[in-house]
């Protein structure tokens, strides 16, 4: 008796101690991790607010007294830099990205769902195939895509980044995973009695049980094609299709013929995060509420 | 072109009598034959990372309206675009003129990835429009063949801070034995002469250059691969000497201590190309005024030899549908004045045309250097590079080996010598492993 009520009560101190401790170690580790992810944004930031002269002249990670008369010169000059094509790349990494995210998520939740809801032969052997899809990096299909395109007439146009970037292999296997779990069988059953057929029955009553899923299909989908360099890289030449990334990486790499693109490559970075931090903070609460519940059931 | 300079390099050069029509194993038809106007309209593509090379294409747009030109860009050519180029000319779909630095146009001929436009029209004879080195580069010594049409050329000279050395009371070097004396003068003074760039292998190979060394040689069949010349390792040598007295820094050239080293007078020289003007201008702000430019130094007094660091070439690319007219295109926008002068504004191009050397922005005295013409200098020095240097096939990778010989040199590990000695091994190596023929 003595003995389980002693080594309780240890526990129980331990317990208090413990908490204290590894609270501290963890606030220290997130701290740094913290600082260390924060810095080059921070950065980033106060280099956007200096002119060409003052990256060397002045301290890295401290404003300028100029400092906002001159983001505002930057930011005009980047807009104005070569007719505004800044702009232009923006507007296509949000097409790229958006509409390829949309569409990409309707076919990888439609695929999800027939997997986990309609039994057929071989639908193991595709899911399977499907899965396997999830561990073949990007950037190894890049070169045989474009080979592919260029044999269809489709390089260096729109629809060679777009079509790519709609494919999602880990979408279907979120959205399998997710349908099978939360959309009930017999809650399709009793709109199939109704009279619903089954196009209508997945938009109107599936995809409001997979909301989640298709959140964090989306944002993954979202960040995936925004951040895809490799392909656009491989697939474009016409500067008013490029992405910013790679937008940015060419004037980057001409910075010797014309420095004063220096100055448009560090604002331009700056202004291009901008759009992925609203997607995150607009849909963030879905996307973590998403992957627990999925990862629960 | 210039702007390759870190990552790897640039430079260019010249093979001479040494035709690489050797590697034409791999190489079929040399034959200049069968380059004809095309009837009707044509639309041509040109691909450059140059920065306002579309404002010169819609200049020729205007006034050949039977030759239209479809620009296209991206990364400069070590970033990327030759690997593009690669790509699609296994597609079949490359561009019909595409951008290729010197000491990328080797790799190109070995992979037959280049058109011979020696017959179209009067390119054989516009040879005496360029200067003479960097005709060589594009025609690799071969008879009766051109393969691209030079645009731009890097040639060396040595910036200094003239009122530094005034106020110290240090003569200006005109031999390395003087820059090396200076090096200890300013050493005691607490700042460095110089910085000796790691990665910039390509700067060095323009050091061995002026030497009058070789790197490479191809006799018509097989390449002859040696980085240990006794030009070579004199160059080598003698910056271990520098590094070894700690008299020069070891920053990485265009990273951001080294622009504030030039900015706050911590280092008073670059041996550096031309197009080096435009870096120090923006990198060093307030120095502005007090620097001049003079031919850099030479290795026996009264010599009169320059190196050269960059600078490419517009190649019409296999495959191209109109050879004719894209050759006559890459030859326009590489010596007409107008687009050679917004070649210059908008890209900070030096041409390789003779002529472009006497534009009117190069014979203006430059207020950042004191009000000295200093392209005068570099005219000079363009005349002065040694017109038969040779790149290798295989250049991004013996940079890369150098360049990891050359870091493990500073970090204490071995010496220069010995990192030209396992560029020239792995080179080697990979030569082979591409069957290219290297005579042992």
């Amino acid at each position: 008796m003595s003995a389980p009520s002693l080594t309780r009560s240890s526990k129980a101190k331990g317990s208090q101690r413990e908490p204290i401790l590894s609270r501290s170690a963890a606030m220290l580790i997130m701290g740094v991790f913290t600082l260390y992810f924060l810095i080059p944004i921070w950065w980033l930031l106060v280099s956007s607010t200096k002119t060409q002269g003052q990256f060397t002249t002045t301290p890295a990670l401290i404003f300028t007294p100029d400092a906002i008369p001159n983001f505002i010169d930057n930011i005009s000059g980047l807009f104005a830099y070569n007719d505004g094509v800044f702009l232009k790349w923006i507007l296509n990494s949000v097409l790229y990205a958006g509409a390829g995210a949309l569409l990409g998520t309707v076919i990888a939740s439609m695929c999800g769902y027939a997997l986990a809801k309609y039994g057929f032969r071989g639908r193991e052997a595709v899911f399977n195939l499907v899965l396997s899809g999830v561990l073949v990096p990007a950037t190894a299909l890049a070169l045989p895509l474009f080979l592919i395109f260029s044999q269809v007439g489709l390089t260096n146009t729109f629809w060679a980044v777009f079509l790519p970037s709609i494919v999602s292999p880990f979408g279907v296997y979120l959205a399998r995973i997710y349908a099978a779990s939360s959309v009930p069988d017999e809650l399709l059953e009793a709109a199939r009695l109704d009279g619903s057929n089954e196009v209508r029955t997945f938009f109107t009553v599936a995809t409001r049980l997979m909301a989640p899923a298709l959140v964090t299909i989306f944002l993954f989908q979202f960040v995936a094609i925004w951040n895809n360099f490799f392909l656009p890289l491989i697939m474009l030449r016409d500067p008013s299709l490029f992405p910013v990334t790679l937008g940015l990486y060419s004037w980057n790499s001409a910075i010797g013929q014309n420095p004063e693109l220096r100055s448009f490559v560090i604002i331009g970075a700056f202004v291009s995060i901008i759009p992925l931090i609203i997607a995150f903070l607009s849909l963030q609460r879905f996307w973590s509420g998403g992957l627990a519940a999925g990862s629960i059931k | 072109m210039q702007r390759n300079l870190r990552t790897v390099a640039m430079a260019a050069a010249v093979v001479s009598a040494l035709a690489l029509a050797g590697c034409a194993s791999a190489t079929p038809d040399t034959a200049s034959g069968g380059c004809e106007p095309s009837d009707g309209p044509v639309d041509l593509t040109f691909t450059s990372w140059v920065p306002g090379m579309d404002q010169v294409v819609a200049l020729w747009n205007e006034k050949n309206p039977d030759i239209q030109v479809e620009f296209q860009t991206g990364p400069n050519g070590n970033s990327g675009t030759y690997q593009n180029f690669f790509n699609q000319i296994k597609a079949g779909n490359a561009p019909d003129v595409g951008q290729v630095e010197y000491d990328a146009l080797p790799s190109f001929r070995v992979q037959d990835g280049l058109e011979n436009i020696a017959g179209c029209g009067d390119i054989l004879a516009a040879g005496d429009q360029f200067v003479d080195w960097t005709w060589s580069q594009v025609t690799f010594g071969e008879d009766n063949a051109v393969y691209a049409i030079p645009q731009d050329s890097g040639p060396t000279a040595m910036y200094y801070r003239a009122d530094l050395f005034e106020a110290a009371g240090i003569p200006v070097p005109t031999t390395w034995a003087e820059y090396a004396d200076a090096a200890a003068k300013i050493k005691a003074l607490g700042s460095y002469i110089t910085n000796f760039p790691k990665t910039d292998v390509n700067w060095f190979a323009g050091m061995v250059w002026q030497n009058n060394g070789q790197w490479f040689e191809n006799n018509g069949e097989d390449w002859t691969v040696d980085l240990t010349s006794p030009e070579s390792l004199e160059v080598a040598d003698y910056w271990q000497g520098l590094l070894d007295r700690g008299e020069v820094s070891t920053l990485a050239s265009f990273s951001d201590e080294w622009n504030a080293s030039f900015n706050t007078g911590q280092q008073w020289t670059w041996i550096s190309a031309v197009w080096g003007a435009s870096t120090i201008k923006s990198g060093a702000p307030d120095t502005s005024g007090k620097w001049a430019v003079a031919q850099m130094p030479q290795w026996n007094a009264g010599d009169d030899a320059a190196g050269n660091w960059g600078g490419s070439s517009s190649a019409v690319l296999k495959g191209s549908k109109h050879p004719y007219e894209a050759a006559q295109f890459a030859l326009w926008l590489n010596t007409d004045p107008d687009a050679l002068e917004m070649a210059n504004e908008l890209g900070g191009l030096y041409p390789a045309s003779k002529d472009g050397a006497n534009l009117p922005v190069f014979t203006a005295g430059q207020e950042f250097y004191g009000g000295q013409k200093i392209y005068d200098v570099f005219a000079e020095a363009s005349a002065q590079v040694i017109p038969n240097f040779v790149w290798g096939p295989t250049m991004t990778q013996t940079y890369t080996d150098v360049s990891d010989g050359f870091g493990a040199a500073l970090g204490g590990s071995g010496t220069l010598a010995d990192a030209l000695a396992t560029g020239t091994e792995k080179t080697i190596a990979a030569l082979k492993a591409q069957s290219i023929p290297v005579a042992e």
